[in-house]
């Protein structure tokens, strides 16, 4: 009996998010103007209500301060309270507002995650892009740097990077994006081997143009499918990695809210059968769930995919 | 089933196909007839986008990906090819229906044998044992006049040359002797020397297997030499049909008639060059070659202003390395390229941005010429900015001229993306963008191979005024004998990497040739229906003479 209530529940979820994602699309059709509208039009309603949880969580990370009804560190009660009208999602380990430090979390780790991956997707495409146009030892030199980092397990190297360095948020934003910068290196460089070989590159060599303009004009845009699809992966991965160096202990460090150290403080309560400590890993799971719903969709899009 | 339905093999009745684009269904075969009888060929002529692959396949139950069949009946032996299960419909394909395609190349799985990807077929349909079928591919391979016939199968695809592979390929189509083979284009992609060993072939294990055929090619000669009737197609509607003698000698349709006037465009022939004038380009003594092999073997010959100079070869003959060698990507080992008597630094890298712009290149696929993401605006702006600095106004109004000169409506196309035009068009921008940099020399590599005979002209037709216009130099890579005599005031002929011949068209077209020309020239079919034989005959005549 339980087994079918639960099922209930999923179907009941899994409508009421595909009713969203459908209003969503279409009121998102109808306000845009004409050209973007068109776009819309070719959204699935797992795209719709992706995109329309990833512009919550955008929402919710800009105005914090304002939505969250505590501040983020301060103690406002006793530890693990339960829920109650004031504190709606109850207290933590130390006394301070659940439903705030979601909120601020949010923020967070959202920001630092984007950021992050900003950084990896610049410093790996642009350096695979190069390596792809100019070859030779330059290729064969970033080539073999990105497969010795390559070679060390992520998380472990992360650990070892952080240690030694020491933590601060700064330097995780660094180490992050450096060692995920290697997984975008290798795809930007084999995108691009593909397009260097082309004849409208070869024409723009013949024409004389410098290699920012060969990167940028004759490269960059027919190679932006895979990358756009691979940043919404690597978005994801990031996101996962610095939940688990907080959860670690060595990322985000208190009192600064972040879901992956709000579960490792609040573990506890998964013994008394609370699913408090939960709510953040369900954050991060919805949000990793809405990335690649929109990306599949742009990969579709992008790629010309039947179904 | 009544006695005079019994040699039908094959009928299509009011066939009608559509194919899925922008979201709607648009038909693509418009009410097509057919009738085909046993070990008869039918030649299915018509340019690209008139439906003749599509109702190849039709022929076999298939449509595309995007495609559907919507309406009309196929009949096959007696079975509603429509109507039946798909299971039915895959005991036939392969068995007694097969098709060959254009590329064996890309047809064949690189990483199989010849041999076992023959046996397949036999196999999978219970017809033969692996070993029988190995004894029969060896006997198969051995009539297609396919050297080393016991070994040849026990080759990977890319160790045989392309004529072999699609001599192959036509012998695996025959491994289960179906009642019918479907050829789509099986020698566009060779050479004319090369195209006349698969079309022979061909051509003797139909008759001796007494298969029946539909042969599509959008080469009226080719179609002339396979076919016993000819069907002519025009945007998914039949112009006419009648037998191969009629539909040559008398065809009825103006457009049957335009199709089979196309090779006659020819320019006046060009005063001859005074002597002392420096030529636009001179290639001297060159030898050039990839790692440690000599791909061209001191070259040497000379292009002049308001000329275009043909260089005619196979493929693998040099020809492109040549146009690599004067652009600058591939420096010569030794020898030098002379730009108005000056000359040139053999790597690109190192030439001024003058001497690049003298020199541009309007290449063979124009699909991969252009850059997909830019629209044609950038496309033909860019050369004018870079070289010319044209800015803004002025820049805009060079677009305009440069999209007028090659015969597109400015306003209408200055915004589009190369993907929004046709194979023809998409040409026609190669050449603006060639123009837009103002050069003195163009070397079009193959610009007209890819496209349909009447496209095909019209760039000709084009190039032609505009080297009138400009004062050009071209030179003009092709394996085309057809669209030499249609531009070229010159022709040198290639082999191996060692220029064969060289002089005035008039000459080259006139004996004495040197023996590799007069089997160039002697390859390329004539619309006569017993060209194939004659020639055949004539040539096994020299070698026992000989």
């Amino acid at each position: 009996m339980g087994f079918l209530i639960g099922l209930f529940w999923l179907a009941a979820v899994i409508v009421a998010s595909m009713a969203l994602g459908w209003l969503f699309r279409t009121i998102a059709i109808a306000i845009s103007p004409h050209g973007v509208a068109k776009e819309f039009r070719t959204m699935p309603l797992t795209a719709g209500f992706g995109l329309l949880m990833i512009l919550t969580y955008v929402f919710v990370a800009i105005f914090a301060p304002i939505i969250a009804p505590f501040p983020e560190t301060e103690i406002v009660g006793r530890e693990y309270q339960a829920w109650d009208n004031v504190h709606l999602l109850g207290t933590d380990n130390l006394g301070r507002d659940m439903l705030s430090r979601l909120i601020y979390g949010a923020r967070n780790t959202v920001g630092i995650a984007f950021v992050t991956t900003a950084l990896a997707f610049i410093l790996g495409s642009v350096l695979g892009l190069l390596a792809a146009v100019v070859g030779g030892w330059l290729d064969q030199f970033l080539s073999r740097t990105v497969d010795v980092l390559m070679a060390i397990p992520a998380l472990i190297f992360a650990l070892l990077l952080l240690t030694i360095v020491g933590t601060s948020i700064i330097n995780m934003i660094i180490v992050i994006a450096v060692i995920d910068a290697t997984r975008v290196f290798r795809l930007a460089r084999a995108v691009a081997m593909n397009i260097v070989v082309m004849d409208y590159v070869e024409a723009a060599k013949l024409r004389g143009e410098g290699l920012w303009r060969l990167i940028t004009r004759e490269i960059l845009p027919n190679a932006m499918a895979p990358l756009v699809a691979e940043f919404g992966l690597r978005f994801c991965f990031v996101f996962l990695t610095i939940s688990a160096l907080s959860f670690l202990g060595l990322g985000i460090q208190p009192p600064t809210a972040d879901w992956g150290s709000m579960v490792k403080d609040n573990a506890t309560l998964i013994s008394f059968g609370d699913i408090t400590p939960l709510l953040p890993a369900g954050a991060i799971a919805l949000l990793t769930v809405s990335v690649n719903f929109v990306v599949d969709w742009q990969l579709h899009r992008a790629s010309g995919l039947k179904e | 089933m009544s006695e005079t339905h019994k040699d039908v093999l094959l009928t299509m009745k009011g066939l009608r196909i559509e194919g899925r684009s922008d979201e709607q269904w648009m038909e693509i075969v418009k009410g097509v007839d057919l009738t085909l009888h046993k070990g008869e060929v039918l030649g299915l002529i018509g340019e690209s986008g008139a439906g003749k692959s599509t109702i190849g396949l039709a022929a076999m139950g298939f449509a595309r990906d995007g495609c559907r069949i919507s309406g009309g009946e196929i009949m096959f032996d007696g079975i509603n090819m429509r109507e039946t299960s798909e299971t039915e419909r895959r005991n036939l394909r392969g068995k007694r229906i097969a098709y060959v395609a254009q590329s064996a190349a890309a047809s064949f799985n690189p990483s199989h044998k010849l041999i076992d990807q023959y046996s397949e077929a036999p196999i999978q349909h219970s017809v033969m044992s692996r070993s029988e079928a190995q004894g029969d591919a060896i006997d198969l391979y051995r009539r297609m006049q396919l050297p080393n016939p016991d070994e040849i199968g026990f080759r990977y695809p890319h160790q045989v040359s392309g004529g072999q592979l699609q001599r192959a390929m036509t012998a695996m189509a025959m491994a289960c002797r179906p009642d019918l083979i479907i050829f789509d284009e099986p020698t566009t992609a060779l050479d004319v020397t090369t195209q006349i060993e698969v079309l022979s072939a061909i051509r003797d294990i139909v008759e001796q297997f007494d298969t029946a055929a539909i042969y599509i090619t959008h080469d009226l000669a080719v179609v002339a030499q396979m076919a016993d009737k000819i069907k002519v197609l025009l945007k998914g509607e039949e112009v006419e049909e009648s037998d191969t003698k009629s539909m040559l000698n008398n065809p009825t349709q103006d457009y049957t008639k335009s199709l089979w006037a196309v090779r006659s465009f020819t320019r006046p022939d060009q005063p001859p060059v005074e002597k002392g004038t420096t030529p636009v380009v001179s290639v001297r003594n060159v030898t050039a070659g990839y790692g440690s092999i000599d791909v061209l073997k001191g070259i040497s010959f000379d292009i002049h202003a308001r000329r275009t100079m043909a260089v005619v070869g196979e493929s693998g003959s040099g020809k492109s390395t040549t146009a690599r060698v004067i652009t600058g990507l591939l420096p010569p080992r030794r020898g030098e390229v002379l730009f108005n008597g000056e000359a040139l630094p053999p790597d690109y890298r190192n030439r001024s941005r003058d001497q690049l712009r003298q020199a541009q290149m309007i290449y063979q696929m124009a699909d991969t010429a252009l850059n997909p993401k830019l629209k044609l605006r950038d496309l033909i702006g860019r050369p004018a900015q870079m070289y010319l600095g044209l800015q803004g106004k002025q820049l805009e109004d060079r677009i305009k001229d440069l999209l007028n000169l090659i015969e597109l409506e400015p306003d209408q196309y200055i915004d589009r993306l190369p993907s929004e035009l046709s194979g023809g068009q998409k040409q026609r921008i190669g050449i603006a963008r060639a123009l837009a940099a103002e050069p003195q020399f163009i070397i079009c590599d193959e610009v007209t191979s890819a496209l349909d005979q009447l496209v095909a002209e019209g760039i000709l037709k084009l190039l032609d005024k505009l080297q009138g216009e400009f004062n050009l130099a071209y030179m003009f890579i092709t394996h085309d004998l057809a669209t030499v005599k249609a531009i070229a005031d010159e022709v040198v002929v290639m082999k191996e990497g060692i220029v064969v011949e060289k002089g005035p068209k008039a000459e080259m077209f006139q004996p004495p040739h040197d023996p590799y020309t007069e089997l160039l020239l002697s390859s390329v079919p004539e619309m006569d229906p017993d060209w194939l034989s004659t020639l055949l005959e004539e040539r096994a005549r020299k070698a026992s003479g000989a």
